[in-house]
């Protein structure tokens, strides 16, 4: 049940985000990254990480791909034609591609997959709110704040490049 | 009657039976708060409302027939037989996907929320409090954060896919305005969780958790958090208003400034699934308000479900007390609902850049001082 499971949403996963990149319409393109985003989120309660699951579902299901909408309607009313790639969008497609292939095969390869089954008793670390939040602010301590540091840095950018500064008058 | 033998039945069946019964009772509950709505209008407004409406056989009853015709009672059967027979068009100009879907998008969020909000408890042959609950998940709170956010899509679609200019601002608004507060909401809730999950408890962010934090016995274990943490009950209040696309915060659709918002294009049954669906936002809202701040199922502050039960002799007997847990919930989620529209025909419609103001500019301060606040208060507590 949980194979089939797991097949049926990582086809859903994998096909609607192919349909992203490929589909004409913005708004298409939007909704069919809403699904692939469930998708992982299923994948995730599958995993027993239920939190991860949720939050995914609540940040960027919830208000990420809707800020993208609101964008996308903001911006061009009638969803818009997407122009064809260009040549420097495909090369830098190819190589990320290429990569991401390179750096699945290395995990595959030396990676250790731990064969033996876990007891039952220890329970997953996403699964349980209390381990999830010792592991953040413990072990994952510094990159949790190198993440919040750069969507700071992010934010700040954001307001510099959207407010017009003319004169020293503008800056308060 | 022994209702032991339904415990045999396998699992997926009695989910099954146990979902089918939550949403059996809540679409009728939000169908006929669209009626309620209008009969509290007219009763505010001081006029009489719906009153002309009965079923032809019923009228021949003496006493009863007038005055169930003068409250409006059949006036839902009437409005919902015109939705379903009603011609429903889908007018030329829209992207037909995207339309049709816009109001089942509405519905399934809706629906699917009230699975994991506790509507009562009982007492089990072991003598422990148990939730009457269609999923008891550690992650409680947040899965109703996410799945109902999840109802901004249906807003958002079906204002651009009908294709014409005031749907579009309806959901240009709409889309805006959800965002904005689902963070005032979120940290608003902080403080009640942050209390529940003192230091050495496994931590979860179960709605029945918090709603037994509120039944222990002592003056700060009895007391509701309504009265602990009044700022995280009003700016919960006020997000909540704008979740769900009430008056004053009804901006999506403001029929002054946009016709009809999103919903312009749509008629008959389509344009009912919209209605239903705020409806049970509301009542899923106001489920949520009741178990965070008033005590759930707790008839009075500083009274626990168990003492009545005890009081009352009904420690043994699941159904009664369950029953009975389920009246006071609905009672106090019935008053929210009143609440709601009582506020619609109280207070004006704020204007958008009012809106934008009041959930950037007031609440998320506000709410953010209050977490602040409370977790500083309740660090120096934990110390002592």
């Amino acid at each position: 049940m949980a194979n089939i499971l797991f097949y049926l949403f990582s086809a859903i996963t994998l096909g609607t985000a192919l349909l992203v990149v490929t589909s004409k319409n913005a708004v298409n393109s939007a909704m069919f990254f809403l699904l692939s985003l469930t998708g992982t989120a299923s994948l995730f309660v599958l995993l027993d990480a239920y939190l991860l699951a949720v939050l995914l579902v609540l940040v960027y299901a919830g208000a990420v791909v809707a800020l993208f909408l609101f964008i996308i309607m903001l911006l061009d009313m009638q969803g818009g034609n997407r122009k064809p790639f260009a040549r420097a969008t495909m090369a830098a497609s190819v190589i990320a591609a290429g990569l991401l292939v390179v750096g699945v095969l290395s995990f595959l390869k030396r990676g250790q997959i731990i064969t033996a089954p876990l007891s039952e008793s220890t329970p997953a670390v996403g699964a349980v709110l209390k381990l999830y939040a010792s592991q953040l602010f413990t072990t994952y301590l510094l990159p949790v704040q190198v993440v919040g540091f750069l969507l700071l840095i992010a934010m700040l950018g954001v307001i510099v490049l959207s407010k017009r500064f003319e004169g020293l008058g503008d800056i308060k | 009657m022994d209702l032991s033998s339904y415990f045999d039945l396998p699992l997926w069946l009695r989910l099954c039976l146990q979902s089918g019964a939550v949403i059996a009772v809540l679409f009728p509950i939000a169908a006929a708060c669209s009626m309620a709505e209008r009969k509290m209008a007219a009763w505010i407004q001081g006029r009489p409302g719906p009153n002309r409406t009965i079923m032809p056989l019923l009228a021949w009853i003496p006493i009863l027939a007038p005055l169930l015709q003068r409250l409006g009672l059949f006036q839902l059967a009437a409005d919902g037989g015109k939705f379903v027979f009603k011609e429903d068009p889908i007018p030329g100009h829209v992207n037909k996907l995207y339309f049709v879907l816009a109001p089942i998008l509405a519905m399934i969020p809706a629906l699917t929320t009230v699975s994991v909000v506790p509507i009562g408890a009982y007492f089990n042959h072991l003598g422990t409090l148990v939730p009457i609950v269609l999923a008891n998940v550690d992650v409680g709170l947040l899965a109703v954060f996410a799945i109902s956010s999840l109802g901004v899509y249906s807003l958002i679609l079906a204002g651009w896919a009908s294709n014409s200019k005031y749907p579009f601002l309806g959901g240009v608004r709409a889309s805006a305005q959800l965002i904005s507060y689902e963070l005032s909401m979120t940290l608003s809730v902080l403080p009640v969780f942050l209390w529940v999950n003192a230091p050495g408890t496994p931590g979860s962010l179960s709605l029945f958790d918090v709603v037994q934090s509120q039944s222990q016995p002592g003056f700060w274990g009895g007391m509701w958090f309504v009265f602990l943490m009044p700022v995280s009950a009003f700016v919960f209040l006020v997000a909540l208003f704008a979740e769900t696309n009430r008056q004053p915060f009804d901006m999506p659709e403001s029929e002054a400034d946009l016709v009809g918002g999103f919903h312009t294009e749509y008629g008959a049954f389509k344009w009912s699934l919209f209605f239903v669906a705020e409806y049970c936002h509301m009542i899923v809202g106001s489920a949520v308000f009741v178990l965070l701040f008033l005590g759930g199922w707790n008839p009075l502050p500083w009274v626990p479900l168990s003492s009545v039960a005890e009081w009352l002799g009904w420690v043994d007997n699941p159904l009664l007390l369950g029953v009975l847990a389920i009246v006071l919930f609905l009672g106090k989620v019935f008053f929210f609902i009143f609440f709601f529209m009582w506020v619609r025909w109280t207070l004006p419609r704020f204007r958008y850049d009012q809106v934008m103001k009041i959930g950037w500019q007031k609440l998320l301060p506000l709410s953010i001082g209050n977490l602040i606040v409370y977790a500083l208060a309740i660090a120096l507590l934990s110390r002592r």
